[in-house]
């Protein structure tokens, strides 16, 4: 009876080592581990004021979901864009800047005129921004679809000009937004006391796993992003279907800069979301999702981009100065890609099999 | 044929013939929940062809990935002529050892020349003599008669070219094992010839050769010996003279062969006038070059495209499932005119469509079987009424019952299947679709016997219960079986249609053959 169990967990957990989740899942228990080992006050949530006295929790973990929620939010897009195209696109940071830009600009009429009056609601700002960033959005996806550029070589265009057109539209000035009610949504909202950005990730995770539930977006995308050829005999539009991920990922940006822009109530054109596209296509890598597309698991990218986080905080905690974050967060990345890497954890799974193989037998000899 | 060029005088050739090049022994291997091979015995003698023959899953592949590296094996032993026993645990230490396979697909470079092809990866100095280089191969070549510049860029060559090259390679490296793994099925009939020629200079020179091959008729004219495999043990080794093909077919099914026989041509005659044709064309054509052609077909009949390779018969059937551009043509479906441009449109008329070429137009090779059997008709069903998983399942579950598809699961990528059984998840998807008109382009190629002879009573049983099927075959013994009625087709046009009577080898040979005799 105990043999047989063994060997069925032993099983289970060999199906789970072959499961990507796997490994966004261990890097954060790793993650975990070390940090209980090294100072388990890592752990620690505190329930503070804000001056407005609000209730608001603040603890490292806090921190992870609060900060994590952008790069989590464009992984979202990078995922679909990554499994149609079998690329990526570079150009997320610099549309979080247009964006951004375009939300300030509807917040506070043309450059010059803002005097601290919201000139339109924030409802109205958010919708502009995601229109401007789908319309960018398709912009790269056309290239990609119907003109067959390279992705990355097609988002190099934007990634080029993205800044530039984002410092225009307000005309490079910088207006600063003092109405409280727009700091809500990268702060706390009144009496919340957990942050805002977590709750859109979440809502935006939630609307994203319904979309998939509920349509064929999964299957199609999957199946164009692994055998176009076979997907257009089977009657699928395989240009239709690269050029909506990308128009897609245009709404997760649009999302992101929304809440990069209510965090400071303002934007700098030059370094707001800088190099995000790395860790957003990191992010989806993390997630065990193939960069060449095809298959791919949505909640793994996630929290791969949750990992990042982790990691990131867990180096300031531990006085990582910023200059030299990027590279100790090299070193774990690397090891993270090499642990799973399909090689390494066919490896890990053949290993685990035979550790309790031998235990099985002690079982059914006993 | 020519007497041993050079090397070797008559008297060793008939030495070497003796002397076994390989010897495998009791060789196992077994994936979880499958003994892919057990207790089998494998023995190449040096100037010889040898058939590896079995249907799908019999362990012709799992036993030729053992001997290249591919897969370790579980017990067993490999013996090479002159080393002994002999570990092989990579493709390269079986390159060492003198074993060189030729697959199916060509893994060579495309992008580059044939002579770089030769000579990749196998520099010793750390500079390459261009000219030097271009020399020798050119040199190679010749003298193994394949007629190519060394310098031309190996993506511009003929498949069977290139297959050539990859020989040449392998001769190159001094092999005394050289595996050709499906080398003809993508090759017309004067390219196997060259091919052919090529394999027997080798056999001259001493060279072992296994070939792997679903074609029975060439089996018989070039081999020397078989070996039959089937379900992973050895049926047994058989001198060619002696092995009638009867006898090797049903060693290889396991069973006395008058299945064969069943399938016989009782498809109802239709009077001409009395049914509305289905499907509809006139004047039909693509840019894929077709001369615009009629064609129609009536509910459950038969038919098919017969023609060489290149004669532009699948070209045809891909206008047909708007699968190529199409640029002129009236379609009618059930008498109403209809446009068809795009697969979609096609499968929204009620037609289905079974590629050519299964890996690149048929499976979505990481997706699980399920997927791939719903596939189509979720598309049509559309984007956002997606099956549940347990829908999904069932209706896996009934194809994979129905057509006996052997799969470890439903959630089993498909690529991880066997040929045959992957040919038997796309007719499901098909299927599944209740298509009104099926086109089934080569159903029955690079899969084994057995299934080819469950698919050619399928497509009978379908027109039975009123489907129109499409069946298009390299194989003519198979459309002769099947259809009541040919399209035969020569240099892109439609050159005839044979009906009753005439339905016989002779008439068709003639037919393609058609004018150019006269």
């Amino acid at each position: 009876m105990t043999a047989k169990t063994t060997v069925k967990s032993g099983s289970f957990l060999s199906g789970l080592l072959r499961h990507q989740i796997v490994i966004p899942l261990a890097a954060i228990l790793l993650l975990t581990l070390f940090n209980l080992i090294a100072d388990p006050s890592f752990f620690r949530i505190k329930l503070g004021m804000t001056n407005a006295g609000n209730p608001v929790l603040t603890g490292n973990l806090i921190t992870i979901l609060d900060s994590g929620s952008e790069l989590a939010i464009l992984a979202i897009g990078m995922t679909l864009v990554t499994a149609a195209s079998g690329g990526q696109d570079i150009s997320v940071g610099a549309a979080i800047a247009i964006s951004g830009s375009v939300i300030l600009r509807i917040l506070c009429g043309p450059p010059g005129a803002y005097s601290g009056e919201l000139q339109a609601p924030i409802f109205v700002a958010f919708l502009a921004a995601c229109a401007v960033s789908m319309i960018f959005g398709a912009f790269n996806g056309s290239l990609v679809a119907f003109f067959r550029i390279q992705p990355m070589v097609a988002t190099l265009i934007l990634f080029t000009a993205g800044r530039s057109i984002a410092a225009w539209i307000n005309n490079n000035k910088l207006p600063i937004i003092s109405d409280d009610r727009f700091s809500y949504y990268g702060g706390y909202l009144p009496g919340v006391p957990i942050p805002t950005p977590f709750f859109i990730a979440v809502i935006c995770f939630v609307i994203t796993w319904a979309i998939l539930k509920f349509t064929n977006l999964g299957l199609y995308v999957q199946s164009v992003g692994i055998n176009e050829k076979t997907s257009r005999l089977n009657g699928l539009n395989p240009e239709l279907i690269k050029f909506a991920t990308y128009v897609l990922l245009g709404l997760c940006v649009a999302v992101s800069g929304f809440i990069k822009v209510s965090r400071v109530s303002t934007l700098n054109y030059s370094v707001i979301a800088k190099d995000i596209e790395m860790d957003a296509i990191l992010a989806v890598a993390l997630g065990g999702n193939a960069l060449s597309g095809g298959k791919f698991s949505m909640s793994a990218s996630v929290l791969g981009a949750y990992v990042l986080q982790y990691l990131t905080t867990t180096l300031y905690k531990f006085h990582v100065k910023p200059e030299s974050l990027s590279a100790y967060k090299a070193v774990v990345v690397i090891l993270l890609v090499i642990l799973s890497a399909p090689a390494v954890r066919e490896k890990l799974s053949s290993l685990v099999k035979k550790l309790h193989s031998p235990a099985s037998s002690a079982g059914q000899s006993a | 044929m020519s007497p041993a060029p050079f090397f070797y005088n008559e008297m060793k050739v008939n030495d070497m013939r003796e002397a076994s090049v390989l010897e495998m022994r009791g060789i196992y291997k077994s994936f979880p929940g499958v003994k892919a091979l057990q207790n089998v015995d494998f023995t190449l003698r040096a100037g010889e062809i040898h058939a590896l023959m079995g249907e799908n899953g019999a362990g012709k592949s799992t036993l030729i990935k053992v001997l290249t590296g591919v897969y370790p094996m579980d017990a067993g032993e490999i013996q090479i002529k002159d080393k002994g026993p002999v570990q092989i645990h990579s493709p390269q230490q079986a390159q060492q050892a003198g074993i060189s396979t030729v697959y199916q697909e060509i893994s060579l470079c495309p992008n580059l020349s044939v002579a770089e092809n030769i000579f990749l990866g196998r520099g010793e100095g750390r500079l390459v003599s261009w000219r030097e280089m271009n020399r020798k191969a050119g040199t190679l070549l010749d003298s193994l008669g394949i007629r190519v510049k060394p310098t031309q860029q190996l993506a511009s060559c003929s498949i069977a070219v290139q297959q050539m090259v990859a020989i040449a390679r392998a001769v190159d490296m001094d092999c005394r094992v050289l595996i050709l793994d499906e080398p003809t099925s993508s090759l017309d009939e004067s390219e196997v010839e060259k091919l052919f020629h090529l394999m027997r200079d080798l056999r001259e020179r001493g060279v072992g050769i296994i070939f792997v091959t679903h074609f029975l008729d060439q089996v018989y004219e070039v081999c020397d010996r078989i070996t039959v495999l089937r379900d992973g043990k050895l049926v047994g080794e058989y001198e060619i003279e002696n092995l009638p093909r009867v006898q090797l077919v049903s060693k290889m099914l396991g069973k006395e062969l008058d299945d064969m026989a069943d399938i016989k041509n009782n498809i109802p005659v239709y009077s001409e006038e009395s049914f509305t044709p289905v499907y509809e064309a006139k004047g039909l054509c693509s840019t894929e070059g077709i001369q615009p052609f009629d064609f129609y077909i009536r509910c459950g009949e038969v038919n098919g495209f017969t023609g060489l390779l290149g004669s532009g018969r699948s070209e045809s059937v891909r206008a047909i499932f708007g699968a190529d551009k199409v640029t002129g043509g009236e379609v009618r479906v059930d008498g109403k005119p209809v446009k068809i441009t795009k697969p979609i449109e096609a499968m929204r008329c009620g037609l289905g469509y079974l590629a050519e070429d299964r890996k690149r137009d048929g499976i979505i090779g990481d997706l699980s079987v399920r997927d791939n059997i719903i596939l189509a008709l979720q598309v049509k069903t559309g984007f956002f009424k997606p099956f549940s998983k347990a829908q999904a399942t069932k209706f896996a579950d009934e194809y994979i019952k129905l057509l006996d598809i052997k799969t470890a699961s439903v959630n089993t990528p498909i690529k991880s299947l066997s040929g045959g059984n992957q040919q038997k998840v796309i007719l499901g998807r098909w299927l599944l679709t209740h298509p009104k008109y099926l086109i089934l382009d080569e159903p029955t190629r690079g899969i084994d016997v057995g299934t080819k002879i469950e698919i050619q009573k399928l497509v009978l049983k379908l027109a039975s219960e009123g489907m129109s099927v499409t069946f298009i075959s390299s194989e003519t013994d198979e459309m002769l079986r099947t259809c009541s009625r040919l399209i035969v087709m020569r240099d892109r046009r439609v050159v005839g249609e044979l009906t009753g009577d005439q339905l016989t080898q002779n008439t068709i040979m003639n037919t393609i053959a058609g004018g150019e005799k006269e």
